[in-house]
């Protein structure tokens, strides 16, 4: 099934979540914020895409965006792309932890290296850097680290 | 008081004078034990140098040591990230005296790709003195074996009378990092 046949699929399935098609080399589904979690669970337990394998953030100049990959261990076919736009002050989403649990980490990391919150996430705390770390290393603006050696 | 005054005939084919240098560094050039630490990629081209194909115990390394307070010798296999900075001097400060440090790898050398990122020390030698540097991404083992024999060189060059280490009062302990909200910070009261 291409892409396209699976977004046309899911957007005559779940009318009441409002579905964008993304075309270019990965096609995606962009999903609004608000029915991330509806939708999540409408994937998981109809469609059977039970396996989250990645939660990607990436650092646009307008907008922050995160990228689920989803896959089925119990039929053909994925990844399924969902990307969801986060805005660019104090940018925040609902966690998809209680759906898939592999969501986790992930989740953490994207807010250890591109602060993006995750609403509802049982331990959003940093996963890579250490606590006490200020920043968010991965954004475009993060300034570098400063550093102190004992040999220059 | 020459030679001949001293070694009773019967003795001469027998007995070897020598420096006390030159004895003491044969010996310890000859069985260099290498802590067992590998931080990246790095360290499979060392794990390959220690078996049958390429022999490390052939120059005395017999194994990796498991633990630091056996070891002399250091090979930094790969990249430093700064999370594992402190692990590293203090690993370092374990090991008893004397010890050498082998940078092997760009990693190692100064960071190697990821010298501009957020993560990683730019070189080892900036957390700890270095004795033989490595090149190579990564580095065959044909290169660590010479970078080891360059080592055992610079061991037999060695004379108690000036090394750092051998010294009542040598102190060279290194202070081990912290972690600071900008990247890594020395630890406060420092001799530095
Ligand atoms: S020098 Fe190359 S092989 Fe060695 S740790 Fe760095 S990236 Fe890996």
């Amino acid at each position: 099934m291409t892409a396209k046949e699976t977004f046309d699929r899911l957007a005559a399935k779940f009318p009441q979540f409002p579905l964008g098609y993304l075309e270019g080399k990965d096609t995606a589904i962009l999903v609004k914020g608000e029915n991330l979690v509806g939708l999540a669970q409408h994937m998981r337990d109809d469609e059977e895409y039970d396996y989250c394998s990645s939660i990607t953030g990436v650092d646009y100049p307008d907008r922050f965006e995160v990228v689920y990959h989803l896959y089925s261990t119990k039929k053909e076919g994925g990844p399924v792309i969902l990307k969801v736009h986060a805005e660019r002050e104090n940018p925040m989403l609902p966690s998809v932890v209680s759906i898939w649990p592999t969501a986790n980490w992930q989740e953490r990391e994207v807010w250890d290296l591109m602060g993006i919150r995750f609403s509802g996430h049982p331990n959003l705390t940093r996963i890579l850097m250490w606590e006490g770390f200020e920043g968010h290393p991965l954004r475009k603006d993060f300034p570098g680290s400063e550093d102190e050696y004992i040999f220059g | 008081m020459t030679q001949e005054d001293t070694v009773p005939p019967e003795l001469k084919r027998n007995v070897f004078i020598a420096p006390v240098d030159w004895i003491y560094n044969l010996g310890r050039a000859a069985s260099v034990w290498p802590v067992m630490f590998g931080v990246a990629c790095c360290a499979f081209e060392m794990i390959v140098t220690v078996t049958s194909r390429f022999d490390l115990a052939r120059f005395g390394m017999e194994f990796l040591r498991a633990s630091p307070r056996q070891s002399e010798l250091m090979i930094v296999s790969g990249t430093v990230t700064k999370k594992m900075a402190p692990q590293v001097v203090r690993l370092y400060d374990q090991m008893p005296e004397p010890k050498y440090v082998l940078a092997m790898g760009a990693c190692a050398i100064s960071g190697g790709p990821f010298k501009d990122g957020y993560n990683v020390v730019p070189g080892v030698d900036k957390l700890l003195p270095v004795n033989v540097y490595v090149p190579g991404c990564p580095p065959r083992p044909e290169s660590l074996l010479d970078a080891i024999l360059k080592l055992h060189k610079q061991i037999r060059a060695e004379t108690i009378r000036t090394s750092p280490w051998y010294r009542k009062d040598a102190d060279r302990e290194i202070p081990v990092p912290e972690y600071g909200p900008r990247g890594l910070v020395l630890p406060k009261g420092d001799k530095s």
